[in-house]
């Protein structure tokens, strides 16, 4: 069963195609990851996926839905989180509001609910900071949680934005270069957390990076795009003898010969 | 804190002030102080009265109806990060509903509070509504266009608001049979204004929706990725702002029993948000003193005559330049 499924994916930019026919699957529980060189359209395909861009053509189907036309905001509420390349925290608050942030969209309560404190109210609070605490223990900093988030360390920075896309209890989490800006052992609590995350929460991963040992190391299976395009799909044995991706990585033999 | 090291601070060099602010949150940070502080300015402010002259009443009045809209706008420009530069249309909103409907209606000043609420909230929606989507320095634009229009437009609806002469003989309200007249009356009216303002603020910076302004304002795109829907809850914000402002005018309008639409010039948007940013946008205690600070200042130094809107422009100035976040000291880690 795929959660994820894109078919015939284009994204163009005032006429530079940045995505082209782009087709795969990710399956219920996988860990798969999409890799390519710099500029090969990664990010592109992230925003196109949790609808900050809207794709030309194609279709992407969540959970067997189409989710083309959705808003940012309707794609985290059907399920799908992601992170961001480039941290994205709301700065001047702190930890645990970030993370509080998640559960926006689980819950329900107005400015009325707000105003009057009535029980409903008052549980939907304490669970909101309940469901955030647990997501703060998860990946390991509950004791940062009152401390503002430019405060923090960049690796514990990350966590807070790992735990924030936790809180909105997806079913799919997209991780951007999570392990950008990681130290060694860093990176190495970040495999073992996101092995966590598929066992104990049962949530589908579906990540870009850029460090090899970590790609190899976790997907089950690798998606290789270079220009917008797919030049590989397999698991990682596969991918890594592919004579294409070889060739996206490091270049062909003969120089000049690039067609 | 866990790991003091890594965000170690060089230590030393603190002036005086930072000193005696840190010892002020100390304070603060009590719970019991807190309350403690807050119960006896309450009692000052409901004992003043009884010491002050009718000059001093009328001034601490202002200072209030400021703190209510300050508060007002508070949510629009310090917790959502909206800058509005229209403010005083909702303010007028306000006001007209109540004194159309009093003075031409024949309503009970009273039952024109819920009018004037849904009404300003109403324009909230129509400015709001379509221009909600552009990032803020267009919005500035709008709301600027939005307050002159309305300014404009109350002068030449003749039929209905008086044009430019205004509207006269709004009726004053009466509290469990007694005429709401003297300065005394509207002092305690406004203070109960003020009161319930601070409560419906402190309620909602403390909840789901206050913190989804505060995403918003911090980072549009990542408080979408959280599953926020960024235009709803800016366009909540903006009506919560209105209405504030509609129900200050509706008193407003009871207390002066005569508006007109040069009350509601672009200086009285402007004004008000200058005392947003003076105090510190989006703390509540901020506001008070931000409010309290433009009412005061050109009454205190009245004797230095025409030269005080200068004293005040240059204390802005170096104000903005040593506190940029206003007055009321930043929340510390």
């Amino acid at each position: 069963m795929n959660v994820l499924s894109v078919k015939n994916l284009s994204l163009s930019f005032g006429g530079l195609g940045v995505i082209t026919d782009l087709s795969f699957d990710v399956e219920q529980g996988a860990i798969v990851s999409l890799i390519g060189p710099n500029g090969a359209g990664k990010t592109s395909v992230f925003n196109c996926l949790t609808g900050f861009y809207r794709a030309n053509s194609g279709g992407i189907f969540f959970d067997g839905e189409s989710i083309l036309r959705l808003k940012p905001h309707r794609i985290t509420q059907k399920g799908m989180a992601r992170t961001f390349q480039n941290l994205r925290l709301f700065r001047s608050l702190t930890v645990l509001e970030n993370v509080m942030s998640g559960m926006h969209c689980r819950t329900s309560m107005g400015a009325v609910g707000a105003i009057l404190r009535y029980p409903a109210q008052r549980a939907e609070e304490a669970e909101i900071r309940q469901v955030a605490e647990r997501c703060l223990d998860f990946v390991g900093i509950l004791d940062q949680k009152d401390r503002l988030a430019k405060n923090l360390p960049y690796g514990n920075q990350r966590r807070v934005e790992w735990a924030r896309a936790l809180a909105t209890q997806p079913k799919l989490l997209l991780l951007d270069e999570p392990a950008a800006g990681l130290n060694y052992d860093e990176k190495a609590q970040l495999m073992k957390l996101i092995r966590r995350i598929r066992e104990e929460l049962k949530i589908t991963i579906f990540l870009i990076e850029h460090d090899m040992s970590l790609v190899m190391n976790i997907s089950e299976k690798v998606v290789v795009i270079d220009y917008g395009q797919k030049i590989a799909e397999g698991d990682c044995a596969t991918v890594q003898n592919d004579p294409r991706v070889i060739e996206a990585y490091i270049g062909r033999e003969e120089a000049g010969a690039h067609p | 804190m866990a790991e003091p090291s890594a965000t170690a601070t060089p230590v030393g060099k603190k002036g005086w002030l930072t000193v005696q602010e840190e010892r002020l949150f100390d304070f603060f940070d009590d719970r019991r102080w807190r309350y403690t502080a807050c119960g006896i300015l309450l009692a000052v402010a409901l004992a003043l009265p009884r010491v002050g002259d009718n000059y001093v009443l009328e001034i601490f009045t202002n200072s209030f109806f400021y703190i209510v809209l300050c508060l007002g706008l508070n949510i629009v420009v310090g917790y959502a990060g909206l800058l509005d530069l229209g403010y005083a249309a909702f303010f007028a909103v306000g006001a007209y509903t109540t004194g159309i409907l009093t003075s031409e209606a024949g309503w009970n000043f009273w039952f024109t509070i819920p009018a004037a609420a849904f009404f300003s909230a109403i324009a909230g929606v129509v400015i709001g509504g379509p221009t909600l989507r552009l990032r803020s320095d267009y919005l500035a634009i709008v709301t600027l266009g939005f307050g002159e229009i309305t300014r404009i437009a109350a002068r030449n609806l003749k039929e209905i608001t008086g044009g430019a002469s205004g509207l006269i003989g709004i009726h004053r309200p009466v509290l469990f049979g007694l005429e709401l007249r003297k300065i005394s009356h509207y002092y305690y009216v406004f203070l109960a204004l003020v009161v319930i303002a601070l409560f419906v603020s402190y309620r909602l910076q403390n909840s789901r929706l206050g913190r989804a302004w505060q995403y918003v304002r911090e980072d549009e795109d990542a408080a979408e990725a959280m599953g926020i829907d960024r235009v709803a809850v800016k366009l909540y914000a903006y009506v919560i702002g209105a209405i504030f402002a509609g129900v200050a005018g509706s008193f407003f309008a009871a207390k002066m029993t005569a508006i007109s639409p040069e009350t509601f010039q672009f200086m009285q948007s402007a004004t008000i948000l200058m005392a947003v940013v003076l105090g510190g946008m989006g703390k509540i205690p901020g506001m008070i003193v931000g409010a309290l600070a433009l009412v005061l200042f050109p009454e205190v130094f009245r004797s230095i005559g025409s030269v005080r809107m200068l004293v005040f422009g240059l204390l802005l100035i170096v104000m903005m330049i040593f506190r940029p976040h206003g007055l009321w000291p930043e929340r510390r880690n």
